[in-house]
């Protein structure tokens, strides 16, 4: 009895503000607009739907999107294992904790103001343009961002500069899991490995990585996840091709197409069920 | 093992990796001192901290910190008495429908932001209710909610349940055992929990941007500002502000829960 008088708190606000908007979104995705007097028809039908799919330029900003998530996820695992490996394997208490507290400021501090400083970094005369023009790589620079699909008018109006930017704000979310992974890995193996002949190289492929990998894959359920739901970032730095987060944000806002909206937000939903799906197959669940 | 040094490339990468995520934020405080102002000019041709006075003088600043510490404010008030009501409901039982809770708890944080921010505001759109103060709290205490509840019930879970046990049988009530058996044993998990729902709420941006209707909270003045720039260095000044009230309670957060676990 106290139990459910304890629980009824939660289940008030999560179960009925929280589940009821998601059904209200669901449901709102079932709804449509009506072209004439743009006022929500509240009616069942799959029209919404039908428009969402039928619309060749949804379908390109999903695959932009998802392409978008695979990329950024793919980098941060190379740019976190190294780290997450020295962590785990050769850092001392003293140096660990310091690591840890430097992957672990990053994610806490403001989302936004880790977005501005990208704002800083990628302009036409910022430090990034300099930095290259002193070593005398500026041409090559210009010749990556002429490249078609993936440069721009300049780095802050760029796939590339999307690209970075996604990295470098997801980059703790995957640091964290290999590293929990690595962890876990007893020293028994790797010492027995070595003992049976295995060269560090071989033991680090086959033994090792293995291991870690479920880390990787728990890692990635963040990175993934975050950049299908992302509108900021590719609406700071972007060109004008939207991602599914911005085209949410446009349909709702200034078009009031909420049925749209809703539908299209129903999209990374699915994508991630089906993640999280193979994730678990993948033993991601017990690395988290 | 521990004598072995680590490989040359593997320091390199390491390095960096810790330097990618620490140099942004590093210029962040370098360009609050430029004197340029139009551009983002490397290196900045002259410093100054004129930019700081600037920002003092902006109302629409302080009106949108005073909005964002009083939603943080709330918010978390509002993910204490949840997440610990929740997490005492929890940490003993086993019942169908538990995993549910959890699960249910967690999906705020989890789900892309968007997609509580547009599912909000359907649902806010559905019961004509009017976009506001509260809009904003009630989303914010939505995702706050599993700071505290992780936090209290894993101390919940180290906790020595005999002492509870014996404050019961020695006859002391249920208020009086959580007051005092309960209270002192999570306190420093509550403040944690606490630090890290305000950091949360006062940060947020992308949920914030569905449910708020005129206001603007502090990100969302920087977002805007990003989007619009005015002043440019001014927005630096105003970041080395967000930076400074997430990270004071982060590190304390952080200390709460180090003291006690080792």
């Amino acid at each position: 009895m106290t139990l459910i008088l304890m629980l009824l708190p939660i289940l008030l606000w999560l179960g009925v503000v929280y589940l009821g908007s998601l059904s209200a979104m669901l449901t709102q995705s079932f709804f449509s607009l009506d072209g004439f007097s743009g006022r929500v028809i509240r009616e069942f039908t799959f029209r919404t739907y039908n428009q969402l799919l039928s619309d060749a330029s949804n379908l390109d900003i999903i695959l932009r999107t998802a392409g978008m998530a695979a990329a950024v996820t793919i980098t941060c695992a190379l740019i976190a294992f190294p780290l997450a490996y020295y962590m785990a394997r050769y850092a001392n208490y003293r140096m660990k904790g310091l690591l840890y507290l430097g992957v672990m400021l990053p994610l806490w501090s403001s989302y936004i103001v880790r977005v501005y400083s990208w704002r800083l970094i990628l302009a036409q005369e910022g430090i990034l343009t300099w930095f290259l023009n002193g070593l005398g790589l500026g041409g090559v620079l210009n010749w990556v961002l002429s490249i078609p699909g993936l440069g721009g008018s300049s780095l802050s109006f760029s796939y590339l500069g999307v690209f970075i930017v996604f990295v470098y704000i997801w980059l703790p979310y995957m640091i964290l899991p290999i590293n929990a992974a690595l962890e876990r890995v007893p020293k028994s193996v790797i010492e027995a490995s070595a003992d049976l002949g295995a060269r560090p190289g071989y033991t680090f492929r086959k033994v090792i990585l293995p291991l870690a990998f479920p880390g990787v894959v728990a890692g990635s359920i963040f990175t993934f996840s975050l950049t299908l739901g992302d509108y900021i970032i590719p609406s700071v730095f972007g060109n004008s091709s939207f991602y599914i987060g911005q085209a949410v944000y446009s349909h709702q806002g200034t078009a009031g197409n909420i049925p749209l909206a809703a539908a299209l937000t129903v999209v990374p939903i699915i994508i991630m069920g089906v993640y999280l799906l193979i994730a678990r197959r993948l033993g991601a669940f017990d690395a988290l | 093992m521990h004598s072995e040094r680590a490989p040359l490339g593997l320091r390199i990468g390491t390095i960096g990796a810790i330097l990618f995520l620490h140099v942004p934020l590093l210029l962040i405080f370098l360009y609050a001192f430029t004197t340029e102002d139009a551009s983002f000019t490397f290196p900045p041709p002259g410093l100054t901290t004129e930019w700081f006075g600037v920002l003092w003088a902006r109302r629409e600043f302080w009106e949108a910190l005073q909005l964002s510490l009083t939603v943080a404010v709330i918010s978390t008030g509002i993910a204490l008495a949840l997440g610990t009501i929740t997490s005492l409901a929890l940490y003993r039982s086993r019942f169908f429908g538990r995993d549910a809770i959890s699960l249910m708890i967690i999906l705020p944080i989890a789900l892309p932001g968007i997609v509580t921010g547009i599912a909000l505001r359907s649902a806010i759109n559905l019961t004509g209710l009017d976009f506001s103060f509260w809009t904003i709290v009630i989303g914010h205490a939505t995702f706050c909610v599993v700071t505290v509840y992780n936090n209290v019930i894993a101390r919940l879970r180290r906790t020595n349940y005999s002492q509870i046990e014996a404050s019961m049988d020695l006859g002391a009530t249920t208020l009086q055992t959580f007051r005092y058996i309960i209270l002192p044993n999570i306190a420093t998990a509550l403040l944690a929990g606490g630090m890290l729902a305000f950091a949360l709420s006062f940060d947020e941006v992308i949920v914030t941007t569905f449910t708020a209707g005129q206001q603007e909270t502090l990100p969302i003045w920087i977002l805007n500002q990003l989007i619009r720039p005015r002043d440019r260095p001014v927005t630096n000044v105003a970041a080395i502000f967000v930076i400074a009230v997430t990270l004071i309670p982060l590190l304390l957060a952080y200390r709460f829960t180090r003291d006690t676990s080792n």
